[in-house]
Formats: C-alpha cells, sequence, structure tokens
C-alpha cells in the first residue's frame, strides 16, 4: 500500500502544502515550514490516543454519534472495524482495503476519494465514549467511572440538546480541513446500521497550543489562549493532571483520559465595540503581547494580585483550584450567520484532564459564577467523554479494555 | 426522480493511476485492461465514433471530450431506450463506458452541454444473440423480477386509470384518496421504468424539477390542483396524457431486458429516493402522502433484492443474512406510522421520528451497496 499521496506524485503535494504555507505564514509566523507540516505523519499505536498531546493541528472536524444498534457484539466489532480504518487514515492511507477507484467498477468504493492526492497533514482520531453509553443496553453500567460523573448545571448556560452528549466520540484534527471531514465521513460510512451521526462540528483555527514548540494562537476574540496550557514537554503534570492511573477506579481506563467539550457561542459583535483597556481588564492579559496584567512577555509568570479580582486568567488559574491544570484543544467555529445579521461565531472548546470532577467542574463552576466574559458568551453545547488509552497494535482496537 | 440507471462509468485517469494502490489481492484489473476498447471522440459539433459495426456481447466505449462543453454519451435501443449512458465528460476528460449489447440496431448519441436529442450514430451489433447472463441463477433472478414488474404495472394501469376518471370527473376527494393509492404502483418499480428517461419526467416531475417555462404534466400537477388550488377543473387534458404516458412506460417496462445489474442499482436507487425524497418530504410536498411512497420504494427495493436471492446466498450469504435484518428493521421502524389501510402524513411525524426512518434507510441502503460487485460478473 502507498499512501494518497505518492499515487499521485509529488506535484499535487507541492501545491497543496504551498498553499497551506501561505496561510499558516500570514496566521502563525513562528510556526516551521508547513511543508513539512502537510507531510507530519502521527503514530496511531501507542500507550495513549493521538489527538491528545499531539501538537494541536489546525484544523477540527469533531462529531457525536448515537449508537443505534442494541447488540454489544455488534458495537465492539463496529470498533475494530473503526480501528482498522483509522489505522490507515492517520497514516495517509485511504480508509478501505481497495480505496476509491480501485475496486470493482460495480461497487461502491470503501473510500469517498475527496482525500485522494492530499498529504497526511497531520491526521489524528482520536475517540471517546459518553456517559449515555454506560446505560442498561450494553451491560456496561457497572464499568462506568466515578470520574465520568454528569456535570452539573451551570448558571447561565442554554444547552441545545441535539448538538449535546452522544454515546461516542471522535475527534479529526489535522491541518488540512478536507483531510479531517474526509475521515469523519468515512468512519460514520462505516458505521451505518450500527451508529448514527447525533451532530458534528466543524473548528478552523486552533486556539490552544500543546508543545512549546508551537507559537500561541488567538480565538475570536483577539486574545492569545491557552500561554499557561498543559503542554506535551510537562512529562510529570501530564502524569498527575492527564492520564487515568489504574488505581483511579476505572481499571480499563489506565491511560486514557477524560474529555469535556463545550460549544461557546461568542457575541463578537458586542466584544469589538468593547474598549482595549476593558478587553484586557475582563481577561488579565495584554492584548498584543499576551503579557499577563502587570508583565512585559506572554511567558512571564502571573502576578494575580495586579489583576482585577474576577479577570478571565484570575479565575481559571490552577492556584484557584487546587492546582487542577487542563489540557486544552478547543478550535474557533464560524457556523454562518444567525439570521439576525451576527455571525454564528465562537469557540469550541475542548478539554483533556484526568478527572473532571476537580478540575473541569470547579474551574467552570468559578466562571459561569463571575466571569466578566459571560457577558459574551453562551455555552450551547456539551458533552463529556472517557477516551479510552490508546490502540497498542493492530491486534488491539478502540475500547478493548472496556469490552474485552 | 433520480438519475437513470448507469452501467459503468469512471474517470479514466484515477482508475489507471489507483490500480497500484491496492495492497489487498482481488482487487479489479484497471479498466485500461479491457479488450475491444470503441474510442469517441466528442466535440461540440461533432461525435465520432470508431466503429459502426460490434460484435454481440460486452463492449468498452472510451469517450474523449474534445469540445469546450460538458457532454454526455448514450446508447440507445430503438425507441430511444437506454442501454447505457455515462454523464458528465468535462472537457479533456475521458471516460469509459462499458454496455452489454445483444445482437440489433442501435443508436450512439453524443449531448454537447447535455441538451437536446443530441449527435447521433448509427451502430449495427452482430454475432450470436449471447444471453445477457450466462448463469442460469442469475437469468432466473431477472425473470422473476419481470414478473413483478409485470404484476405491480398491471395494477398501475387499473389504479392510474381510476385516478384520471375521478380526476375528470371534478370528484376533488375521491381523486386525493387515489392519489397516494396508485403512486404506489408506480413508486415500486420506478427504476424501471427511469430506464426510459423522456417518460419519467413527464409522469413525475415535480414542480421544483422544472426549468423555467418548461410544461408541468403527470401526478404532481394534479397534486397541486388537488390540494392546493382545488381547482381540477382545467386538469383533464394532464390526465389524459397521464395515463397515456402511464400506457407507454407500462408496455416499454414489460418489453425491456432486464441484467442482474439493473436489479441490483435498481434496489439501492429507491432507497436512495426514499433518502432523498421521501424522508424530507419533498416528494409529495401539497399531500404529504410521503410514506405511502416510502413503503412503495422499499417494497420494490425488498421485490428485486429477493429476485436475486438464490445468487446471493450462494455468493455471500452472510450479506443475506445483513440484508434480512435490516429489511426487517426498516420495515418495522415504518410500520410504527401506519394508520389504517394508509400511513401517517409527512407533517406529522417529528424529527425524531424521520431521524429514526433516515437511520433505518442508511444501515439497509449500505448492504444493499454491495450486491451489485456480486451480480456483475
Amino acid at each position: 500500500m502507498i499512501s494518497r499521496r505518492q499515487v499521485f506524485g509529488l506535484g499535487a503535494a507541492g501545491a497543496v502544502a504551498a498553499g497551506a504555507g501561505a496561510l499558516a505564514a500570514r496566521t502563525l509566523p513562528a510556526e516551521p515550514a508547513a511543508q513539512a507540516h502537510v507531510e507530519e505523519v502521527f503514530p496511531f499505536y501507542g500507550e495513549h490516543q493521538s489527538g491528545i498531546v499531539t501538537p494541536a493541528q489546525d484544523r477540527l472536524h469533531f462529531v457525536a454519534f448515537d449508537v443505534t444498534t442494541t447488540d454489544r457484539a455488534e458495537l465492539a466489532e463496529l470498533l475494530q472495524e473503526w480501528t482498522a480504518a483509522a489505522a490507515r487514515l492517520t497514516q495517509g492511507k485511504e480508509a478501505g482495503a481497495f480505496g476509491a477507484t480501485g475496486g470493482s467498477r460495480e461497487a461502491a468504493p470503501d473510500d469517498t476519494g475527496e482525500a485522494l492526492g492530499l498529504p497526511p497533514s497531520g491526521l489524528t482520531l482520536t475517540v471517546g465514549f459518553g456517559p449515555s453509553l454506560f446505560d442498561d443496553r450494553f451491560g456496561l453500567a457497572a464499568k462506568r467511572p466515578a470520574a465520568l460523573a454528569d456535570l452539573p448545571k451551570f448558571p447561565g448556560e442554554t444547552l441545545v440538546p441535539e448538538i449535546s452528549g452522544g454515546d461516542i466520540c471522535v475527534q479529526a484534527c489535522a491541518h488540512d480541513p478536507q483531510v479531517a471531514v474526509h475521515a469523519i465521513r468515512n468512519l460514520a460510512r462505516i458505521g451505518f446500521g450500527r451508529v448514527s451521526v447525533r451532530y458534528s462540528q466543524l473548528g478552523f483555527g486552533r486556539t490552544s497550543s500543546t508543545s512549546r514548540a508551537q507559537a500561541t494562537p488567538r480565538n475570536l476574540m483577539g486574545f492569545k489562549d491557552g500561554t499557561n496550557n498543559l503542554k506535551l514537554e510537562d512529562a510529570d503534570l501530564l502524569r498527575e493532571q492527564l492520564w487515568a492511573a489504574p488505581g483511579d477506579g476505572a481499571a480499563w481506563m489506565a491511560g486514557g483520559t477524560y474529555l469535556v467539550t463545550r460549544k461557546i457561542r461568542m457575541t463578537v459583535e458586542t466584544w469589538d465595540r468593547t474598549s482595549l483597556r476593558e478587553q484586557e481588564e475582563i481577561f488579565g492579559r495584554d492584548k498584543h503581547e499576551g503579557a499577563p496584567a502587570g508583565r512585559q512577555k506572554e511567558f512571564d509568570p502571573v502576578d494575580l494580585s495586579a489583576m482585577r479580582p474576577d479577570a478571565h486568567v484570575r479565575l481559571a488559574h490552577p492556584s484557584a483550584h487546587g492546582n487542577a491544570h487542563l489540557l486544552r484543544r478547543g478550535y474557533n467555529y464560524v457556523d454562518g450567520s444567525d439570521g439576525l445579521g451576527r455571525l454564528d461565531a465562537g469557540l469550541f472548546f475542548i478539554a483533556y484532564q484526568r478527572d473532571p470532577r476537580t478540575q473541569f467542574v470547579p474551574i467552570q463552576a468559578s466562571l459561569a459564577k463571575s466571569d466578566p466574559l459571560n457577558e459574551y458568551i453562551r455555552h450551547v453545547s456539551s458533552g463529556l467523554f472517557a477516551c479510552p488509552p490508546g490502540v497498542v497494535d493492530a491486534g488491539d482496537y478502540w475500547g478493548r479494555t472496556l469490552f474485552a | 426522480m433520480s438519475v437513470i440507471t448507469r452501467l459503468a462509468a469512471a474517470a479514466l485517469a484515477l482508475a489507471a493511476l489507483t490500480a497500484c494502490s491496492a495492497e489487498d489481492p482481488g482487487a479489479a484489473p484497471a479498466a485500461g485492461a479491457a479488450p475491444g476498447k470503441v474510442t469517441v471522440t466528442a466535440s461540440d459539433t461533432a461525435c465520432e465514433v470508431g466503429v459502426t459495426e460490434l460484435a454481440a456481447g460486452t463492449s468498452t466505449f472510451a469517450i474523449t471530450n474534445g469540445g469546450s462543453k460538458v457532454t454526455e454519451f448514450y446508447v440507445y435501443a430503438p425507441g430511444d431506450r437506454v442501454m447505457a449512458e455515462v454523464e458528465n465528460i468535462v472537457p479533456g476528460l475521458t471516460r469509459e463506458l462499458i454496455a452489454e449489447l445483444p445482437a440489433g440496431t442501435y443508436e450512439t448519441a453524443c449531448k454537447p452541454g447535455m441538451v437536446g436529442k443530441g449527435i447521433r450514430n448509427a451502430l449495427t451489433v452482430t454475432g450470436e444473440h449471447k444471453p445477457l447472463t450466462a448463469d442460469a441463477a442469475l437469468a432466473e433472478a431477472t425473470a422473476s423480477y419481470k414478473r413483478y414488474v409485470k404484476t405491480q404495472s398491471d395494477t398501475l394501469l387499473v389504479k392510474t386509470q381510476e385516478f384520471v376518471d375521478a380526476v375528470k370527473a371534478g370528484k376533488i376527494d375521491e381523486a386525493k384518496e387515489l392519489f397516494p393509492v396508485s403512486r404506489t404502483y408506480w413508486e415500486r418499480i420506478e427504476p424501471v421504468a427511469e430506464i426510459f428517461g423522456d417518460l419519467d419526467p413527464a409522469i413525475d416531475a415535480r414542480e421544483a424539477d422544472l426549468a423555467e417555462g418548461e410544461e408541468w404534466t403527470g401526478f404532481h400537477k394534479i397534486e397541486k390542483d388537488l390540494w392546493i388550488t382545488k381547482d381540477i377543473s382545467q386538469d383533464g387534458p394532464i390526465a389524459d396524457k397521464l395515463i397515456a404516458d402511464v400506457k407507454t412506460i407500462v408496455g416499454k417496462a414489460n418489453a425491456a431486458e432486464l441484467t442482474p445489474l439493473n436489479l441490483a442499482n435498481g434496489a439501492k436507487e429507491l432507497l436512495d429516493e426514499v433518502a432523498t425524497g421521501k424522508i424530507t418530504g419533498e416528494e409529495d410536498i401539497w399531500s404529504h402522502t410521503d410514506l405511502w411512497d416510502f413503503a412503495a420504494n422499499l417494497a420494490g427495493s425488498k421485490a428485486a433484492v429477493q429476485s436475486l436471492r438464490p445468487v446471493l446466498e450462494e455468493r455471500d450469504a452472510a450479506l443475506v443474512a445483513t440484508l434480512d435484518e435490516k429489511f426487517a428493521a426498516a420495515e418495522a421502524e415504518l410500520g410504527t406510522h401506519q394508520k389504517g389501510d394508509g400511513w401517517r402524513l409527512h407533517n406529522e411525524l417529528s424529527k425524531d421520528e424521520l431521524k429514526r426512518l433516515s437511520d433505518v434507510i442508511n444501515a439497509l441502503a449500505e448492504p444493499i451497496s454491495k450486491i451489485a460487485p456480486l451480480v456483475a460478473h
């Protein structure tokens, strides 16, 4: 098997890389050369799933599925088929063995074809299991981790059920949106009859860095986001704050992590009419450099006493929550417009952690109560998922430790 | 309505490039390997076909569009019955078409700009009239399905006549009751009818399907008058044309030679119709009787699959089991909406109910799409 790109030769890949390079140069001047960027391939097999500490790629297609089969064996079989396809897709290959054009001419192709000729683009696929999967349908109730406790209702949220929850989620991240969409589309197709798409979300710009090699990007409020994020290089903190350990309660989750998603609509129009002074005071950082209040440089130590008491950075700071960190991996989104002359825009917030009960929940409770940003944002969807450990080799599959 | 059943068409460039991309054994050979290819050179004003005579059996046409307009290529049997077609050949591209042609006289046509009768050439096919399917089980499958088409089309004639009579007599309520019933027999065999491209739009076009200034005839014109304008006094000629068109198409359908591939693709297309037209309520936008059509499409799809069943059991028993299970699930989900002898109206269903119907159709259509390669050889 050769990769999609090799099929079409280097010419096409070069052209794609040049296009991506132009974009990257405009938005993220500190990024490494984009040529290497789109050629990136991350390993699929490993102790942990890829797509978590993997340096955040530029684009997102996130999907949540409802499981429609009630047969546990059929569900486990689907997870095995998905794993096989994901192992191929993340390496820049087509979803099935024959591919978009290599099979019988009378058969519908086993790959949908829109990624033909595109480089691997750093695609990662990350799976998670929602609380609803642990109801009485599949005999999994006893295996529901305590850390997968339903999130409390936070003040001010207006969650839309149709775009919240889900039995299973898959996060596809890549440097090219077409590659991410291709992956989700093919997984959805493989799943017909066993799962049904509940909702999906495109994200066009990463809002966090998960590696010190990456520049800190900006959210749609124009501020650098995730300066103090958990990062790939923070080995001790990752062990303490990110990865579930065997003694945490659910043995099958050892090496896994918990995912919280929040779709946060921003009323960017009113935000844009707010003075620079107020914007900076609300965040607790300066807008140009991203330096914390009273400091000069982005990565200077934070002085909380220099900020107003309800500054966003201060409310969310680990020191306010027993040193609770999150690995944030969110994406900006624009879902067109809302019919009232405004962009339907915001942040698809994604955070990984070892235990939401002591990490996301207290941080969000504090923000929901006091954050002056609440005047400009609204949480409209919410998801919670247990992401199992990594697939170790070709004989393993997503969720084996749960279903075995 | 949907696209006409097509046999096989793919971009030559892609097929050649990906022939080396399958790592598993058993990948189909690239199209370029097919012997006896007939070259067709199309332009905006000409259609040069490499031969005027062919041997009976399977032929491959390679159509290159050297013109500036998107073109199509057809092989017609007498009466413009489509034997094979390939659409959307963009300028500069070569596409292939595989056609199974028994001995007889045919016409080829290029349609630059995809309109009109096209640029025609005669084509004579000679030699032994090879049966379309050598395999006796496959032959029996098509024979069995033809019997189904016969019984359905007989009833279609009767019910359409009743509907037409009621319309012409100005009996609005009776016509409204007969509308979904007569359509049921139509929707069960529609893919066969669609082989005769011209008549399907005349019988079944929706208002949204029409180009500006195009004449609108058939079921849906009368539907609008029954439910919206509530005036059918001017619909006599439309009703007469409807029954005449149905008679014509029924005659042609019963005379048509069908291949196992027609059955397999027809079964899939019927479910595509459900997915794109009936789930959305676009088919019967005024009467909201979409679930009648849904049930008919599902029944027609099942009939085609069942005709192929002995062949499928031999070639992929696991697929047959899956199909049985998914047909049963789809019928059960649809069954929850039965109301008397008919069905709930589309606008009475909640979004959740429609999503469940959509899910069972997706679940069924994927395995159905696996039938065609099994019966293609």
